[in-house]
């Protein structure tokens, strides 16, 4: 389960980067949020994948009993998915937004900040 | 359930059964001050004219818990707590050491400093879209971050501050911002997804996310577990957060674009974020790691420093120029990262306190300047001096300190990181960082000549004599930031002192780990195995 699992995240990390090299704005996006989760993926295979019973605990014992599923890299996808769908939804705008304003996404475009004409320093008085 | 609790359970072995001292609550305080007081900004955003007081309010009481917790770690060591009370690693723990206390005093200082400034920086407009509540927001993912003990709870912090510091950087949504945003923002993401990969594979290996228990357990899965490729993705990813060469093109691409208090309390704050979380890594995760990795931080470091200040020289735009210069410290803290010395770190700590200082003034200095002159560029510039001889006074101390001229806090920082890279003989290391003072004194000096010294320009399109006079707000947090530089270059002992000691608290990491895992008796190690 953990090699299937590993080759669809090095597929998952192949495309991402494949994505983010391009400089179409829109596909560096795709591939930020192909890259998030990419690492869900990985934090999710790190935790150990078990076909176990999930983790509850019986009403007669402290502890569970017998082998149960890890439930803590579930918490930490939780907490990650949340967080990179936020930032995901916030750029998807910004990109938007960038895109009406400079009307272009083309990375090598978008020069506002650092025009190429910028001028040099004062070589002297 | 309560029906059938036939089980006995011992509390002990899994809940701190002890109330924590009242003093210990200031662990936490920093960050609960800050989320109060910024979602009460937050309910209070249209009130445009109250909010900026309930801000200041905030941040000043943000500063006075700092003030607290640094004086309680100062007097009784590492504090330590524990959310829900569950004995760490099971509880997210809080601890702070010397090295939080500190960054977090500072990140306190410069926060309401910004926070004074932006009164008059910042108007309704600003306000109304939010300018307060993602400062406090910011505010306390810094300082949680800054204070964390856990390190999955170090990317969320992580990710507060960055998505504070987004909705800073695109306050007004002008055509540059959100150019500049764009490109932080995405930079800047990836960054922190690589972090938390970091984090992935650290908890793979160890099956803990505490800082604490890492550090113990490190020593033993260095046969087994592939902790140098963990110790790669978090230098890649930390560098990148602190703008490091060769990933530190995100920084002067967007660092001129937001309004100056933004760009100041930026420069101050979120690369030492990246610089903190280095530092707390590879000395406490991962000591045998960096002594692998020595040369290549130290070749990071000479190149970032060097590289930063020759980007300095080649700007038109003061505060462009800034931001290399912020690039060109980050070179300086990781020179004491490499050398890894006592005498190192102290420089390292040393300098990013001082940075933190001297970069935020330097931006507020960039503000005034530039509403003096209607523009940033230095072929317009001239005339200050003879507008305002104080100003120039102000100025004339920064650019000193920031090229580490005495008798400024620059200075000393210097001192020792160069004394620390002559004691290995790493000859070229000095030589880099005694370039880049040269240098930076070059980029600086050029500011000072242009801006202050040369005439008025003629061509400047307003020709008016009267601009707008410099406000009392922005004044005091200029004139505040300033006094703090020149008495640490004045009197450096006491932050000595405190970089002292944090540099030896860094190089011995088991009195922080004992601090969370309180040495325990036979009984209890034994539950500790059957885990």
């Amino acid at each position: 389960m953990e090699t299937a699992i590993t080759i669809l995240t090095g597929l998952f990390f192949a495309t991402s980067i494949y994505l983010m090299l391009s400089r179409h704005i829109i596909r560096i996006l795709l591939g930020v949020a192909i890259l998030g989760n990419a690492v869900n993926l990985t934090i999710f295979t790190n935790g150990r994948i078990t076909r176990e019973a999930p983790p509850i605990i019986p009403d007669h014992a402290a502890v569970p009993e017998g082998v149960i599923a890890n439930p803590l890299p579930q918490a930490l996808v939780l907490t990650a998915i949340v967080i990179s769908f936020s930032f995901f939804a916030f750029l998807l705008v910004l990109v938007f937004r960038s895109y009406q304003e400079i009307g272009t996404d083309d990375t090598d475009e978008m020069r506002e900040a650092e025009p190429r004409d910028e001028p040099a320093p004062p070589l002297g008085y | 359930m309560a029906g059938k609790t036939d089980y006995h359970v011992d509390l002990a072995q899994a809940l701190v059964l002890k109330a924590p001292a009242a003093a210990d609550y200031l662990v936490v305080a920093p960050l609960v001050i800050g989320f109060l007081f910024g979602a009460i900004c937050l309910m209070s955003r249209k009130n445009t004219d109250r909010q900026p007081y309930i801000a200041i309010a905030g941040l000043v009481l943000m500063l006075a818990a700092d003030l607290g917790l640094f004086w309680h770690v100062w007097q009784n060591g590492t504090v330590v707590m524990t959310m829900g009370r569950w004995l760490p690693p099971f509880g997210i723990t809080f601890a702070a050491d010397m090295l939080g206390a500190t960054f977090a005093l500072t990140a306190g200082i410069v926060g309401l400093a910004g926070g004074v400034y932006a009164l008059r920086d910042v108007g309704r407009t600003g306000r109304r879209y939010g300018f307060y509540p993602f400062l406090l927001l910011m505010m306390a993912g810094v300082t949680a971050a800054f204070l964390t003990g856990d390190i999955f709870n170090l990317y969320v912090w992580f990710e507060v501050l960055l998505i504070s510091s987004f909705g800073l950087l695109i306050l007004g949504s002008e055509r540059e911002q959100l150019d500049g945003a764009t490109k932080y923002a995405f930079l800047n993401l990836i960054a922190t997804t690589l972090f938390l990969l970091a984090v992935a594979y650290l908890y793979g290996t160890f099956g803990t996310l505490n800082m604490a228990d890492i550090s113990r357990k490190a020593a033993k899965m260095r046969e087994t577990g592939p902790l140098f490729t963990i110790a790669v993705l978090f230098l890649f990813a930390f560098g990148m957060k602190a703008a490091a060469f060769p990933v530190n093109f995100w920084l002067p691409a967007s660092y001129h674009t937001p309004r100056i208090v933004v760009s100041a309390l930026f420069a101050g704050l979120l690369t030492k974020v990246g610089v903190y979380a280095l530092l707390r890594v590879f000395l406490m995760l991962f000591p045998v790691e960096r002594d692998m990795l020595a040369g290549t931080i130290a070749i990071i470091a000479g190149a970032t420093m060097v590289l930063g200040a020759m980007g300095a020289l080649a700007q038109n735009d003061i505060r462009r120029m800034l931001g290399y210069l912020v690039i060109s410290g980050i070179g300086m803290m990781l020179a004491g990262l490499a050398l890894g010395s006592e005498t190192g770190l102290t420089g390292a700590v040393f300098y990013a306190v001082h940075s933190m200082v001297v970069m935020t003034a330097l931006y507020f200095l960039a503000g005034i300047v530039g509403r003096r002159m209607n523009g940033f560029s230095l072929a317009t510039a001239g005339g200050l001096y003879s507008q305002a001889p104080w100003l120039a006074g102000i100025a004339l101390v920064l650019l000193l300190s920031v090229s580490g001229l005495p008798p400024f806090s620059g200075l000393w920082a210097k001192v020792y990181l160069v004394k620390a890279s002559l004691d290995v003989g790493a000859w070229w290391l000095a030589f880099s960082i005694l370039l880049t003072g040269l240098l930076t004194t070059i980029a600086v000096g050029r500011t000072f000549a242009f801006s202050f010294w040369r005439e008025r320009q003629a061509d400047d399109g307003e020709g008016s004599e009267a601009p707008a006079g410099t406000s009392g707000f922005v004044t005091a947090s200029l004139v505040a930031l300033t006094a703090l530089t020149v008495a640490a270059g004045l009197y450096p002992e006491p932050l000595i002192q405190v970089s002292d000691r944090i540099a030896s608290e860094l190089l011995a990491p088991a009195g922080y780990v004992d601090t969370v895992f309180p040495p325990q008796g036979p009984q209890q190690t034994e539950v500790q195995s059957q885990q």
